[in-house]
C-alpha cells in the first residue's frame, strides 16, 4: 500500500504501537483505538455483499481482505451493474429471501421504495449498541447532507451513508480563455457562453449533457433547482412539473442541448458525454462529480490539465448542486445481522471514506476525509475539484424526488425532454409527462 | 416362464407411460405453470411492493389505448421487415457468389460467416462506438467518400435502419449458408436444359433457382423472423429504444414495464399479446413454406 493512501498521522500511530508494516497496518491501527472493542466477536461467520458496479464496489471489494482480517468474517462479494442491481435487489427482497447479507443502495432511486418496504434494519439501535459499534466510529464525523439522505421519512436510518454524488460542470479553460470568457456565474451567462463557445463549423461546441431519456431528467432538475422548485413538492407529494420555473428549467435544457451541443446528443448519456468532452472540442459538462479521474488521465483524455470544475451556477432565484448519493444497508431478513452491521460500519469507516476520496472514485459523507491534511495530500486529483466538491456539497439538493416509482418518473420525463431537443414545445411536453405520471404517484402514494 | 410374443395392452402401456412422468413434470413446470400463471397475471393489477387486485380484461383494454404501446408494434414490424428482407436478399446474393468456383472460395466463405459467431452484446457494444457520430468510424469512412456525416443511432430518424445494420452485419451469414445448402441439393438437369434453350443468367434465376431455394429461403425467413422480433440485447445496448421511444420495440416495452417499473401484470398482458402476434406470423410463414415446398 502506498503511503499516501494511509496517511502521516496514521503511520505514525501504527509505529507508536510497534505494529508491523503491511497492507494490513492502516486498518488495524484504526481500529486499535477501540481498546476493548471486540471486532473478532463474529469470527467464523460468513457474509455475502452486494455492490453496485462502481468505484465504491470496487474500492469495497478490493480491501475486503483486510476486513476478514479484522474480524475473522468472510466475505463473498458481488458486483453487479446499477440497473440490474436495482432488479435483483427488488426480486430478492419481494421473495422474502435475499441472498445477501449487506447492500448498497441508490438513495436518489430506491430509497422511498426501501423505507416504505422496511427491507432494512434501522441502523440507529445498532449504533447506539456499544457492544457493536466501535467507540472510534465517530459518528457525528458524518456530514449533515449525507445523513439527511440516510434517514427515511418516520425516522429510521436504514442506511449508512456511503458517497455523495454533486453535480457540477466540468469547464474547458483552454477554450473559455481563447475566447475571452469567464466561468459563468448565473444560468443566463451559461447560455451566453455556450452560444460564444460554439462553432459548429470547427466541431467545436459550447455544451454537452445527457439527452437519452431516463438519464436525462437530472439535467433538467439541476435547471429547476435554482428556480428553487423540486419536481415533486417533498410535502404535499403532488408534482410540481407544470409550473412557470419546471417550464424555464425546461426552456435551459432545450436551449442548451438543441443548440448549442454536438449532433446526435439527443441519445447522449454520461459516457458519450463524457468521450465528447474529453476529445478538447466541448467548452462545459454538467454532470456528476465522479467523472474527474479519467478526465485527467492522458491515456484517455486530451484535456488533462485544461479541466476547470466550475459549482453550478445560480439560478433565478437559488443555487444548489443536484445531489445523488448511496448508501449500505443490512437486510431485515439476514441471519446474520451483526456481522453485516460490522463490515457496514468498516465499510464507512474514516479509513475507507479517506481512500474513496483519495481514489476520486466519490465523494465520502465523512468531514474528516476532507480535512485531514494527509487524506487531501494523497489526493490524485486537482484541488479545484476538492474545492468543486466541498462547495456543491454544501449547496446540495436532491436531484430527483423521493418518490417509489423513480424509475417511471425519469423514463416519462426524459421522453418528453429529448423530444424537445427535437425541437418539441418544452410547455406541452412536461404537460403531457405529468398527465401520464400523475395516476401512477397517486397510486403509488396512497 | 413364457417364452412367446409379450401381449401389448392397455396395462402394458400403462405400465411404460410412468417414464414419461418426469418429462411431462418438467414441461409441466418450466413450460405451462409460467404460461398460465402469466395469463393469471395478465388479469391482475399488480406492482411490486403494492397490492394485487384482479381487474379482469382492463390491463388488455389499456393497451388498447396506451399510445408507447402501439408505437412499440409499428416500431417491431418496421424492425422486423427490414431486418429479415435485407440478410434475405444480401444472403441469398452471397450464397449464389459462394456457390460458384473460385480461388481461395473456402477462405473467403470462411471470413464472411465469422460475424455470426461473435455474442451479440459484445457486437453492440463496439457498433455503439463506431456509429457515435463525432468519433465513430461510421462517419470516418464517410467522410473519406466525401459522404456528409449521419446521426445513426443518435436520430429518431435513422435510429431503426441503423440497427438493422448491426443485424444484417451479424446474421446475413446465417441466410447464406442455409440457401447455400439449397443450391448445393438443387438438381442440375434443369440448368443443363436452360442453356440449351438459351435461357439469361436471370431468367434461369428466376425461372429455376429462386423456386428451387424457395423452401429454404422460407426456412431462413421463419428463423430470421423470430430472431428479429425476439431481438432485445442489440437494441437495449446501443439506443435502449431511444432517441426518446423512436427505437422502442415490443420486447423493449416489456421490460421496462416488468423490470424497471416492476407493473407485472400490465407486462404479462403485454406478453401474451405479443405471443399472439408471433404465434400469427410464424402460421403465415409456415403455410407459405408449406406452398413452397418442391412436388
Amino acid at each position: 500500500m502506498k503511503k499516501s493512501e494511509i496517511g502521516r498521522r496514521t503511520f505514525m500511530k501504527a509505529a507508536a504501537l510497534g505494529a508491523i508494516a503491511s497492507p494490513m497496518l492502516n486498518i488495524k491501527t484504526t481500529y486499535s483505538q477501540s481498546g476493548a472493542f471486540n471486532w473478532k466477536r463474529f469470527a467464523g461467520q460468513s457474509i455475502e455483499v452486494s455492490l453496485t458496479l462502481s468505484p465504491r464496489g470496487d474500492l469495497l471489494r478490493r480491501h475486503e481482505r483486510e476486513f476478514t482480517e479484522l474480524t475473522g468474517i468472510k466475505v463473498g462479494s458481488e458486483i453487479v451493474p446499477e440497473q440490474q442491481h436495482r432488479q435483483q435487489a427488488v426480486i430478492q427482497f419481494n421473495s422474502g429471501n435475499p441472498q445477501f447479507d449487506v447492500i448498497t443502495i441508490s438513495w436518489h432511486v430506491q430509497k422511498r421504495l426501501f423505507g416504505k418496504s422496511k427491507w432494512l434494519v434501522d441502523m440507529k439501535p445498532l449504533l447506539a449498541d456499544s457492544s457493536l459499534t466501535a467507540p472510534d466510529y465517530d459518528f457525528p464525523d458524518f456530514t449533515a447532507g449525507g445523513l439527511r439522505w440516510a434517514v427515511q421519512g418516520d425516522g429510521r436510518m436504514d442506511t449508512l451513508p456511503l458517497n455523495i454524488d454533486p453535480w457540477m460542470i466540468y469547464w474547458n479553460k483552454e477554450l473559455f480563455a481563447a475566447k475571452g470568457l469567464a466561468f459563468p456565474k448565473t444560468f443566463e451567462e451559461i447560455v451566453m457562453a455556450a452560444e460564444k463557445l460554439t462553432d459548429k463549423s470547427a466541431g467545436q461546441y459550447g455544451w454537452v449533457s445527457r439527452g437519452l431519456k431516463n438519464a436525462n431528467v437530472p439535467v433538467w432538475t439541476s435547471f429547476m433547482l435554482g428556480h428553487d422548485m423540486d419536481p415533486v413538492n417533498p410535502k404535499t407529494i403532488q408534482l410540481q412539473t407544470t409550473t412557470p420555473e419546471a417550464i424555464a428549467a425546461g426552456e435551459y435544457y432545450k436551449k442548451l442541448n438543441k443548440d448549442f451541443a454536438p449532433p446526435g446528443t439527443v441519445g447522449f448519456n454520461w459516457n458519450e458525454s463524457q468521450t465528447s468532452f474529453s476529445q478538447g472540442k466541448i467548452g462545459m459538462w454538467l454532470d456528476g462529480i465522479g467523472f474527474a479521474p479519467p478526465l485527467e488521465d492522458p491515456t484517455k483524455s486530451r484535456v488533462v490539465g485544461k479541466v476547470g470544475y466550475g459549482i453550478m451556477p445560480a439560478g433565478p432565484k437559488a443555487r444548489h448542486s443536484a445531489t445523488f448519493g448511496d448508501g449500505i444497508g443490512v437486510p431485515v431478513a439476514s441471519k446474520k445481522k451483526e456481522a453485516a452491521y460490522l463490515y457496514s460500519q468498516w465499510a464507512t469507516s474514516k479509513l475507507m471514506c479517506a481512500r474513496l476520496l483519495q481514489s476520486g472514485g466519490g465523494s465520502p459523507c465523512r468531514g474528516s476525509a476532507y480535512s485531514d491534511k494527509d487524506v487531501i495530500a494523497g489526493l490524485k486529483l486537482p484541488r479545484e475539484w476538492l474545492t468543486c466538491l466541498q462547495e456543491s456539497t454544501a449547496i446540495g439538493r436532491p436531484g430527483l424526488p423521493e418518490i417509489s416509482p423513480v424509475t417511471e418518473f425519469r423514463d416519462v420525463f426524459g421522453v418528453g425532454l429529448t423530444n424537445t431537443i427535437g425541437g418539441a414545445d418544452v410547455k406541452t411536453e412536461l404537460a403531457k409527462a405529468t398527465e401520464a405520471f400523475t395516476p401512477v404517484l397517486q397510486k403509488s402514494e396512497t | 416362464m413364457n417364452g412367446g410374443p409379450r401381449q401389448v395392452g392397455a396395462g402394458y402401456k400403462s405400465q411404460y407411460l410412468r417414464f414419461a412422468y418426469p418429462a411431462l413434470a418438467i414441461t409441466a413446470a418450466v413450460i405451462v405453470f409460467p404460461w398460465a400463471f402469466t395469463v393469471y397475471m395478465s388479469l391482475h393489477d399488480w406492482k411490486i411492493g403494492q397490492q394485487r387486485e384482479f381487474v379482469g380484461l382492463a390491463n388488455f383494454a389499456r393497451l388498447a389505448g396506451d399510445e408507447r404501446f402501439l408505437e412499440s408494434i409499428g416500431h417491431t414490424l418496421y424492425f422486423t421487415v427490414l431486418a429479415v428482407l435485407l440478410p434475405l436478399i444480401i444472403g441469398t446474393a452471397a450464397a449464389l457468389v459462394f456457390n460458384e468456383r473460385f480461388p481461395l472460395r473456402g477462405l473467403f466463405r470462411a471470413i464472411f460467416i465469422l460475424p455470426m459467431m461473435a455474442t451479440p452484446v459484445a457486437v453492440a457494444l463496439v457498433w455503439t462506438m463506431m456509429f457515435h457520430p463525432q468519433l465513430g468510424v461510421l462517419n470516418y469512412l464517410l467522410s473519406q467518400l466525401g459522404l456528409p456525416p449521419q446521426l445513426w443511432v443518435y436520430s429518431p430518424q435513422t435510429v431503426i435502419p441503423s440497427l438493422v445494420l448491426v443485424e444484417v452485419w451479424h446474421w446475413t451469414p446465417l441466410v447464406m449458408l442455409i440457401v447455400l445448402g439449397g443450391l448445393a441439393s438443387a438438381p442440375t438437369e434443369p440448368y443443363d436444359s436452360a442453356k440449351i434453350d438459351g435461357a439469361s443468367p436471370w431468367q434461369v434465376f428466376r425461372h429455376i433457382t429462386l423456386p428451387l431455394i424457395m423452401p429454404f429461403l422460407l426456412v431462413a425467413a421463419v428463423i430470421r423472423t423470430i430472431d428479429a422480433l425476439k431481438a432485445f440485447d442489440t437494441i437495449f445496448v446501443i439506443s435502449q429504444g431511444g432517441p426518446g421511444t423512436a427505437s422502442e420495440t415490443i420486447n423493449l416495452f416489456l421490460y421496462l414495464q416488468a423490470f424497471s417499473f416492476y407493473n407485472i401484470g400490465y407486462a404479462s398482458a403485454v406478453t401474451i399479446v405479443f405471443f399472439v402476434l408471433i404465434v400469427i406470423l410464424a402460421m403465415v410463414l409456415l403455410w407459405l413454406r408449406q406452398k413452397a415446398k418442391w412436388s
